[in-house]
């Protein structure tokens, strides 16, 4: 045998060299300042640039953009890898371009995505989403920022709040009306951050120190029409695009999450003796982590199933809500029997089951609320 | 130019290992790395490529297996192309991986080979060695810097009270130490480019080694002993005393 092969490695073997890569980066570059960055609310901007060295940013893009075209199950790996270090604001905040640039993507033109999308998938520029507004969540088809034809121009009017990144975005992915009331009145426009007019003020929050949350005003900012995602009004579809993509990425966190909750959880239960005997001897500890487990693999289970159904193509918008919902009903009951277990410890700033356990409620609020995707799951199921 | 690397899979460091029933081997189904030896090695290729305008190739040797490492380790991080030689691993010692590798050099024609200075499942650190002495080439171990500067490879080593610095001819084998450099990532996008690399699959015969047999056999694994637990003394004379008339060794 003397051949030259080309044989494709199968998709175990791509996951687990994915899983290898971002290992290693998350021991090397978050793992020992995770801490640090938590207690100083932000992460370095260098941290994009080595994210974007590695590939993590650019994986699930289109590489004529200068992305790396993946599966979804690629997606939780990483994401399952990034969990370990136990904080979704560094995801969040990391990976904010992963809801900022899909809209951009899914309706500029080739020439203003190949403008925009490569710098920031190298880490160069930082990307925001820009769309819940003080008025309204996930009311997307009522929002009231406005945008005015001015000649080659529009001018930005309104605000917006609770924008991951949106202290230090180069880009602010914004949905804006151009038209009339409803969805068809919604348009995308691509904002650079430095634009006179764009005033931005910090939130502080009950967990995701580590990532930068804003809320911003827009006052008659002069935006080049040029920048303009798409046609006027065909914003909202491209926002719904990302759904799918950002539901199904908040599952596969909270799932991770509770792994990890579970992780730390049973090896304290281990470790710790209390009136002569390890925690795990306890039945009534040995029950809370099966049923810890038992949940976590039901999540994990239906997660993966649809991953697996969006990776061959489908969009199974119901399952996805349901997923979403499971999974972080899931993380609410894990992280707060991991604290419980951990007793008092699990109360101490510096355990990554505290910090998830403050992590928590913004993934069953942000990218739908849970009894908002219930109310969608059942009609896109026809009930 | 043309720098042959090695690209050597180990078990993990980290992984518990588990000897068969037989003492015969280990389990086999264990978490493997690429050697972190072979990782300076590949970087060290890397770099002087990028310099030199040097073509890359990665060399593996074992069971299919073997080859999600040359990919993953190696062509995913930017060496062009790899060399999957088929073999039993129970039936190689450092001897048999030199002949080898000494065949390749012979199909090959590289101007450098580069190795990990040892690999850390086995530790032998003597193939490098050995493959310069069969093909008679000056060789420079445990690199911490290596410069090529006209036909020569300028090689600092690492030696007991300091630094080494040595200047050898080309063709030179190289192995490189833990020091020489800081290994890139494997990029996803280099593992997704890995995989539409080439990759020859090589057999012994081959390379005319058909039937060679290594020198060296393992003839029996087992785990190290176990130690009891400790016991607290109270004081010195106790403990005096039981290092006399227990441990007996005062």
């Amino acid at each position: 045998m003397n051949a030259t092969s080309h044989n494709p490695s199968d998709e175990q073997a791509d996951l687990a060299a994915i899983r290898t890569t971002v290992r290693r980066f998350v021991t090397r570059e978050i793992l020992p300042n995770i801490e640090r960055w938590e207690e100083d609310g932000s992460f370095p901007r260098a941290l994009y640039q080595t994210a974007g060295e590695v590939g993590l940013l650019a994986l699930g893009f289109p590489e004529a953009v200068g992305g790396v075209p993946s599966s979804e199950m690629a997606t939780l790996v990483v994401v399952e890898e990034l969990a370990r270090a136990g904080s979704g604001g560094l995801i969040a905040g990391l990976l904010s371009h992963g809801i900022g640039l899909p809209p951009i993507l899914a309706l500029a033109s080739d020439d203003l995505a190949a403008e925009i999308a490569p710098a920031i998938l190298r880490g160069d520029k930082v990307c925001a989403l820009a769309v819940t507004e003080p008025g309204g969540g996930s009311d997307v088809a009522n929002l009231r920022t406005t945008a005015t034809r001015d000649g080659d121009d529009y001018i930005v009017r309104g605000s917006k709040t609770f924008i991951t990144s949106g202290m230090r975005a180069d880009w602010l992915t914004t949905a804006v009306r151009t038209g009339g009331d409803g969805a068809a009145g919604v348009s995308v426009l691509a904002i650079p951050g430095d634009l006179p007019g764009i005033q931005r003020s910090e939130l502080q929050k009950m967990g995701w120190w580590c990532s930068d949350t804003a809320a911003l005003h827009f006052d008659d900012v002069r935006v080049p029409a040029r920048l303009r995602c798409g046609s006027e009004g065909m914003g909202f579809l491209g926002l719904m695009h990302n759904f799918n993509r950002e539901r199904l990425m908040l599952a596969g966190m909270a799932v991770a999450f509770a792994e990890v909750c579970h992780a730390d959880a049973l090896e304290w239960a281990r470790d710790r003796q209390t009136f002569g005997r390890a925690l795990i001897t306890r039945q009534v500890v040995r029950h809370k982590l099966v049923e810890m487990q038992t949940r976590i693999l039901g999540a994990k289970a239906l997660l993966h199933q649809t991953a697996r159904q969006v990776d061959a193509g489908g969009e199974p918008v119901a399952e996805v809500c349901m997923v979403k919902t499971l999974a972080t009903d899931t993380l609410e009951f894990v992280a707060g029997e991991a604290v419980q277990i951990l007793g008092g410890m699990g109360y101490m700033r510096g355990t990554r089951v505290e910090r998830i356990f403050r992590e928590t409620k913004v993934l069953s609020i942000g990218g739908g609320a849970s009894e908002i995707l219930r109310d969608l799951a059942a009609r896109q199921l026809g009930w | 130019m043309k720098i042959l690397v090695t690209a050597k899979r180990v078990t993990d460091p980290n992984a518990k290992l588990v000897i068969d029933d037989d003492g015969s081997w280990i389990d086999d189904d264990v978490e493997y790395i690429l050697n972190p030896f072979c990782e300076n090695a590949v970087e060290c290729a890397l770099q002087l490529a990028a310099d030199h305008d040097a073509e890359t190739i990665a060399v593996g040797i074992g069971d299919e297996e073997v080859q999600r490492y040359i990919r993953q380790g190696a062509l995913a991080r930017g060496i062009d192309r790899g060399i999957h030689v088929e073999a039993d691993e129970q039936e190689l010692d450092s001897d048999l991986i030199a002949k080898i590798l000494k065949a390749l050099v012979e199909k090959e024609s590289p101007d450098l080979v580069v190795l990990g200075k040892q690999a850390v499942d086995g530790d032998s650190n003597q193939v490098g060695q050995l493959l310069a002495e069969m093909l008679g080439w000056p060789q420079a171990t445990f690199a911490s810097d290596v410069k090529i500067e006209g036909d020569e490879v300028i090689v600092t080593r690492e030696v007991d009270g300091g630094l080494e610095k040595l200047a050898v001819t080309l063709p030179a084998v190289i192995t490189a130490d833990l020091r020489l450099n800081d290994p890139r990532y494997a990029s996803l996008a280099g593992i997704m480019k890995a995989k539409r690399k080439p990759l020859e699959e090589l057999e012994l015969d081959d390379l005319d080694l058909d039937g060679e047999e290594p020198k060296v056999r393992v003839v029996k694994l087992h785990e190290p002993t176990g130690r009891s637990a400790g016991v607290f003394v109270a004081d010195v004379d106790e403990l005096i005393l039981k290092l006399t008339t227990e441990a007996r060794v005062l």
